[in-house]
């Protein structure tokens, strides 16, 4: 449910990662290779190596450095510090001295109460099967679609791609309304056949993604055409040359999307709030604020530090994946 | 695509189930049919019905009649529409001086640096990873007005008075922006990164070779080969911030007095908190009006990218 595509640059400095490495990438053409470089390594900026011989500018360098560090270090890490802090603080200390390290001691048992009595425990589990969900039905939907309309290609592709990339145009905010009354009652099931409360008027809409199905229709563009007609030549059907080659070769955009999926399902926020009524099987993001008013501050920061904690170990796992969809996707928003 | 029918089309070329079936048209549709049935349902449906429901009066008790521009005409009437959008407008531009260009410093300066670019890149992406929610709720701590609220500790070290923040009229919705700045610049940091990575180096060469320095060759060679995409980030931020939703309405749920209530909180509101049961024709008169604007923006954006990617 997002609006955006890919700009230019961007997709030329992503790509450029996906072919593994910077130096490919001007002037010659992408290949597919399995071996990743870093994504941001030197390349040549603003500063030359001359300039850098002049003391004034070493000087410069040196005041970039600290501002950066400085800078990055305050506004990246400084509040979630602070939360990690928090967490384990009494209320009285973290309201009367914010910034005090642990003038009563620690307080542990913080992280426990908010684990069981708040049942973070519970929305943890809720968040994780969301974004699974999402996840499949996502990387379903646009592996086999970008297939038909890249490597297939029947009669009607191209009013179907159209049809599907039209859907970009049009923000998610229009949907809100109707796409709620299709979960309400949703076509073909009956009468009282509902949704509401079933993960799968979460997963189902976030399936509906052009945006991956255009990024991954445009990989499948790219991959050489000879290696698909050898297959063919060699006997291979549409499903095997889908699950035995083109999938196979397509590992980096499928990272990519699997991102993209993920994330976009830990974050969402206003649509789960709608069609998962019941607090038994709401995720994170939506009890976090409805807990917040019976819940204790230092339970209830230590609650947001539990949520915060899994997408930061991913992110400082997989810190490659993240910043090369990054680049690749523009900003996603939630 | 078209086939003409011509005599000397032989029997191969004519299409019959069995033809079909036998070039692969029932794979090809296997294939194509989740695709199919999902934005069927969730996607192009629901377009169409929520231009339809605009032109309607449902609520989903009664059975829905047309009713013409009524609910066009109810929400042009409702005095909160301009507050509204006077909110989202005001949202949009204190983001835009706020928010766009951090950024592109932080990026142009980031990519000069011959060491530690990949921690950089990590810090800055670091709150980007933060779930939403939870960022605007543990923002919403550091807003305590209280003189011992983080914020305000802040400011006291450098001699400035506690602020009362989201509680005042006039400070709630600066307080939205920076949090939401915060939560956003680190994606925007990276791409421009990523722009910059893109700018040919025999341009500075070239430069060089004319004896321009540093400032000169930021001035007449980053900043023109950024151009584009500055032009493209603009547009995807004004098209985020006219759909701002989370902010206002976990900060402070369009308060105080209406100052951060925005058209996405308005028509959340017309759908989702009415006494008198939703009025899904006004959400989605209102929703249909929003989305036109954005979609002309995409479109440009579109074909601005399609332009600039083919060239």
């Amino acid at each position: 449910m997002t609006t955006e595509t890919t700009t230019p640059a961007a997709q030329r400095a992503g790509s450029a990662a996906l072919a593994g490495g910077v130096d490919t990438r001007r002037s010659r053409p992408l290949r597919w290779r399995k071996r990743r470089g870093p994504m941001i390594e030197d390349s040549r900026g603003i500063v030359s190596e001359t300039d850098l011989r002049q003391p004034r500018v070493r000087r410069g360098m040196r005041v970039v450095h600290v501002f950066l560090s400085v800078t990055l270090v305050l506004a990246g890490l400084g509040p979630l510090l602070w939360l990690a802090k928090a967490a384990v603080t009494p209320t009285q200390d973290t309201l009367r001295e914010p910034f005090a390290l642990w003038p009563n001691g620690i307080d542990w048992a913080n992280l426990s109460t908010a684990w069981n009595d708040i049942h973070i425990d519970q929305y943890f589990f809720n968040t994780v099967v969301i974004a699974l969900g999402a996840w499949v039905f996502q990387m379903l939907i646009a592996t086999t679609g970008a297939y038909t309309l890249s490597v297939l290609k029947p009669r009607y592709h191209r009013v179907l791609g159209s049809l599907v990339l039209a859907t970009l145009f049009i923000p998610s905010v229009v949907l809100l309304v109707p796409l709620y009354l299709t979960v309400v009652s949703p076509p073909f099931l009956g009468r009282d056949y509902s949704l509401l409360n079933n993960y799968l008027a979460v997963w189902l809409p976030m399936a509906a993604n052009a945006f991956n199905i255009l990024l991954v229709k445009r990989f499948f563009d790219n991959l050489p055409r000879e290696v698909i007609e050898a297959a063919q030549t060699d006997g291979a059907g549409p499903f095997r040359l889908f699950w035995s080659i083109i999938l196979p070769m397509s590992k980096p955009i499928l990272g990519v999307v699997s991102v993209f999926a993920v994330i976009a399902a830990w974050k969402d926020f206003l649509w789960p709030l709608l069609v998962l009524p019941d607090p038994a099987v709401q995720p994170l993001s939506v009890r976090l604020p409805a807990v917040q008013s019976q819940t204790e501050l230092d339970v209830f920061l230590a609650a947001l530090a539990i949520a915060t904690i899994i997408p930061v170990v991913m992110f400082l796992l997989f810190q490659r994946v993240f910043l090369r969809s990054a680049g690749l996707g523009g900003a996603v928003k939630g | 695509m078209t086939t003409t029918q011509a005599p000397a089309a032989t029997a191969r070329r004519r299409r019959t189930p069995r033809t079909w079936v036998k070039n692969g048209g029932l794979t090809a549709l296997a294939f194509a049919l989740p695709m199919i049935l999902i934005f069927t349902v969730f996607s192009w449906g629901p377009i169409v019905r929520s231009v339809v429901m605009s032109f309607q009066k449902t609520n989903l008790l009664q059975p829905a009649e047309f009713v013409g521009f009524d609910n066009f005409i109810a929400v042009l009437n409702d005095p909160l529409l301009g507050t509204a959008v006077l909110n989202t407008l005001y949202f949009a531009a204190l983001a835009l001086v706020m928010g766009f260009p951090i950024p592109i410093l932080m990026a142009v300066l980031m990519s000069e640096v011959r060491r530690g670019k990949g921690i950089y890149s990590a810090l800055a992406y670091l709150p980007v990873v933060v779930p939403p929610v939870v960022a605007v709720l543990l923002w919403k701590v550091f807003y305590d007005a209280s003189p011992n609220g983080v914020l305000n500790t802040v400011l006291g070290w450098v001699g400035i008075g506690p602020q009362p923040w989201l509680q005042s009229q006039a400070q709630a919705m600066p307080s939205l922006v920076i949090e939401a700045t915060w939560a956003a610049a680190g994606g925007s940091i990276i791409i421009y990164l990523a722009a910059l990575l893109a700018v040919p180096p025999e341009l500075y060469d070239a430069a060089e070779v004319d004896g321009a320095s540093i400032w000169r060759k930021a001035w007449h060679v980053t900043l023109p080969q950024l151009r584009g995409v500055i032009f493209v980030m603009l547009i995807l931020q004004i098209l985020a911030t006219a759909q701002i939703f989370l902010e206002p309405f976990l900060f402070t749920g369009g308060g105080p007095v209406n100052s951060t209530t925005t058209v996405l909180l308005l028509i959340y509101r017309y759908a989702f908190q009415n006494s008198l049961g939703g009025n899904y024709g006004m959400a989605t008169a209102l929703s249909v009006m929003l989305a036109i604007f954005l979609a002309l923006l995409s479109w440009i954006y579109f074909r601005l990218t399609a332009r600039w990617s083919t060239s």
